[in-house]
């Protein structure tokens, strides 16, 4: 694997964004090419939000993500717009209490868990992106495991200890969900 | 080596621009560079340096002005319509021979226009950022660690020319996030001497003066005349640019900043399907990079400039062919990403025209 | 064996007004009023440590009469440009000099503004109600019914609208120091102005804060008149509609400062008073 481009998408403030930055710092970790490209203005506020990630072997060309490999959709607007995006081959990790219409298309592998009652019953409220970065990771292997927990420590402040370990522990339900 | 940190390109160049010892910033907020200021306002205080929000662009770019006239490192950030703004003061500033550097991370236009990547603001950058006869240097970053290195390198290029500096970056530049290396911390006390500055004369000279006014045509002339020997200079010295496969290149590809980054994905696609195609992409957009194009005139049968606005740079691509090859363009407009398949499907388009 | 006879020097120019000749029409009183600011600069034993902004307007050549190191600024753009200066080097002493049209009409945004950030500066402003260097042409401080270039049949304010009083308008901002609007008409008032002058220096010195001196003067050219006729017409006119005096001083009013009077100001606020909220705990 050489080259992997993500998409992560949902409403503004469900936290696509730092699910992205989670996923930076794993290859900014292993050392590998990565653009992190967050859609911006208005539509952010209470709108849709998304980030393109590419990890990457190479120089990376443009950061903007048009046909990826995986799209982590957190919601059914999300969905149905980058559904026909997907590479053929590609991945859809969705969670299902946002997307209740999940569509399948062939020579694209789709993935539902219902990531938001999953963090909610483990008392995560408002960590479902991480547990579907779990997912992510449990799908695609984009970096090696501890890496993935060195990722969160830089994503998460140091002195909101408390912080990393919830979000630990949301990535751990989602690789196992 | 410094570490590898991810930052944002708008942070990335801040960051770069303290380490090259800019303490004076003077600003105003507008999408989509708005954390630029927000990062100097956060760190300028900590450093012992002047963080200013402005009433306006015109102030804002009027500070830098009487900042470099006192002989600070000086920077101001904004976008395109801001930027329109401070068209009176950079032409204050050339006519003043001040140093000073402005950022500009563009968003579609004209008018309010949108709010997304753009580079439409090419021709006010490299042919009239103001009125009157000046041109000023003008650095088009592609990654964020370029984001960093040329706003590093802005400072001393304004300095050693005594001449405004601007970084033509995108919205996309300035949002996304990348691997970044920081250039060193550079110490203040080996920035190089202003002598010319308004300083205060504390009677050991005659007094200064910061001055763009000549009344005497004759007199504005010659300071013309002499001003353009200086350019003159600039474009031997100072012309960069990166080639990349176009040594046997049949289809070459011109692009700055952003959309280079989409061509040079194209020019990989075309590659994979034995289509000899390569990128030649300005790093400085003035002085143009003439010598880098020239070289590619031997083996290229066409050229394909990208850009994301309705044809800007396109016009200094023809200058230099001169007609010995078709020059075509692709382009996205108001704010929209060209995709390196939209481009890969001109360079099939003219590898077929131009092998014909 | 002749009488010796004792010289004393009695008149001589400032050393910080430079041997040169001016550009002002004669009667102009410019050329009285950068005498006051050279003077000051003497006086203080400033003007080495000094930097002059000058204007767009009659003023414009100004940088090159003034012993200091001058910086020309773009139209109205004085205020921004000695801002910057100033923060530049707090240490230095920092002054615009501007015309009516320079300061309170292109530049009126980086005037009201730098006066209140409270910026440690001193600004000289002559408001003769006319724009001397296009010629003569309506200004933001022109009279009712003024005739001008631009407003012949004199300024109707039901299209011109009204003229500006700097002075008035700058008063009610909490970054001002010191406001005092001055002429010069007669060697009394050529005094008082200089008091004015010597005292907005003298407050950036000290920290007191933003200061400017509004000078009402006269353009005996533009004006159609001769310099006695111009100044009998200032006082009728101008003086009734811009009235002399001191406008805000803190000090008199017993503050140390600007800061001090602008928290007294807003005493009731408790966001802009963190120190009181840290007491009551």
């Amino acid at each position: 694997m050489s080259e992997l481009q993500i998409v992560l998408a949902g409403f503004g403030g469900q936290g696509v964004l730092f699910a992205g930055k989670v996923v930076s710092y794993a290859a900014l970790i292993e050392d590998r090419e990565l653009s992190w490209l967050p859609s911006y203005g208005p539509e952010m506020r209470g709108g849709t939000a998304n980030c393109s990630v590419t990890i990457s072997d190479d120089p990376i060309g443009s950061p903007l993500v048009t046909t990826p490999d995986v799209l982590v959709a957190m919601n059914q607007p999300s969905f149905d717009k980058f559904l026909d995006e997907v590479r053929e081959g590609g991945v859809i990790i969705a969670d299902t209490d946002m997307v209740p219409n999940l569509r399948q298309r062939e020579g694209v592998r789709v993935v539902g868990i219902p990531s938001t009652t999953l963090a909610e019953d483990a008392g995560l409220k408002g960590l479902s992106n991480i547990v579907l970065v779990g997912k992510l990771w449990a799908e695609t292997h984009f970096c090696a495991r501890e890496t993935l927990d060195a990722a969160m420590g830089k994503c998460v402040p140091a002195k909101k200890a408390a912080m990393l370990e919830k979000n630990k522990q949301a990535l751990e339900i989602g690789i196992g969900a | 080596m410094a570490e590898k940190v991810l930052m944002k390109g708008n942070e990335a160049l801040a960051e770069a621009a303290l380490r090259a010892g800019c303490r004076f910033f003077f600003g105003y907020p507008i999408t989509p560079q708005t954390e630029l200021a927000a990062y100097m306002s956060k760190r300028m205080p900590k450093i012992g340096g002047t963080y200013l929000q402005a009433e306006s662009e015109v102030a804002a770019i009027n500070m830098v002005y009487g900042a470099a006239a006192a002989g600070a490192r000086v920077m101001t950030s904004s976008s395109s319509p801001g930027v329109s703004l401070k068209s009176e003061g950079i032409s204050y500033m050339a006519g003043s021979d001040l140093p000073g550097v402005i950022i500009n991370v563009q968003r579609g236009g004209p008018g309010l226009g949108s709010i997304q990547p753009s580079q439409s603001d090419y021709w006010q950058a490299t042919r009239a950022t103001g009125h009157g006869d000046f041109q000023i240097v003008v650095f088009a970053p592609s990654t964020v660690q370029e984001m960093a290195d040329l706003a590093y390198e802005a400072f001393d290029v304004a300095d050693k020319y005594r001449t405004p500096v601007m970084i033509l970056a995108d919205g996309m530049l300035g949002q996304m996030m990348e691997p970044v290396v920081m250039p060193a911390e550079r110490d203040l006390a080996t920035l190089p001497e202003k002598p010319w500055a308004a300083t205060g004369h504390r009677h050991k000279r005659f007094h200064n003066v910061i001055n763009s006014l000549y009344l005497p045509a004759e007199d504005l002339e010659v300071l013309n005349i002499e001003r353009y020997k200086r350019y003159d200079v600039i474009k031997r010295d100072e012309q960069r640019a990166e080639s990349y496969l176009t040594d046997d290149a049949d289809v070459v590809l011109v692009a700055f900043g952003a959309s280079a980054r989409v061509a040079r994905s194209a020019v990989n696609m075309a590659r994979e399907q034995g289509i000899k195609a390569g990128l030649v992409r300005p790093i400085t957009l003035w002085p143009y990079p003439v010598e880098e194009l020239v070289r590619t005139l031997s083996t290229a049968k066409g050229y394909l400039v990208v850009e994301m606005n309705m044809g800007q740079m396109i016009d200094d691509v023809r200058l230099v062919v001169e007609g010995r090859a078709p020059v075509e363009f692709f382009g996205r407009t108001g704010g929209v990403i060209p995709t390196p398949a939209e481009v890969y499907e001109r360079i099939v388009a003219l590898n077929e025209k131009v092998g014909e | 064996m002749a009488e010796q006879k004792e010289t004393k020097v009695v008149f001589e120019r400032p050393h910080a007004l430079l041997p040169v000749v001016t550009n002002y029409c004669p009667g102009c009183t410019h050329g009285i009023v950068q005498r006051l600011v050279c003077e000051t600069l003497d006086e203080l034993d400033i003007e080495g440590e000094t930097v002059g902004v000058a204007p767009v307007g009659c003023a414009v050549m100004s940088y090159d009469f003034y012993g200091c190191d001058m910086i020309e600024a773009a139209h109205g753009r004085a205020p921004a440009v000695a801002t910057a200066v100033k923060r530049v080097n707090p240490e230095g002493v920092v002054f615009a000099y501007q015309g009516d049209g320079d300061l309170a009409s292109i530049g009126m945004a980086e005037t009201v503004h730098a006066a209140t950030r409270g910026e440690h500066i001193t600004v000289i402003f002559i408001n003769n109600a006319i724009y001397g260097m296009t010629g003569g042409q309506m200004a933001p401080t022109s009279l009712p019914n003024q005739v001008t270039q631009t407003s012949p049949y004199g300024r109707d304010v039901s299209t011109a609208g009204y003229p500006v009083r700097v002075c008035e308008l700058l008063s009610s901002l909490d970054g001002v120091a010191y406001l005092e609007r001055v002429t010069v008409d007669t060697p009394k008032n050529v005094r008082k102005a200089k008091r004015a002058i010597k005292k907005a220096f003298q407050n950036q010195i000290d920290g007191v804060g933003y200061s400017l001196v509004e000078v009402v003067s006269t353009c005996p050219t533009n004006w159609g008149m001769t310099p006695q006729d111009a100044f009998e017409w200032m006082r009728e006119n101008m003086l009734p509609y811009y009235p002399l005096g001191v406008y805000r001083d803190v000090v008199a009013e017993g503050y140390a400062n600007a800061a001090e009077a602008a928290a007294a100001r807003s005493a009731a606020c408790p966001i802009a008073h963190p120190e009181l909220a840290q007491e009551g705990e």
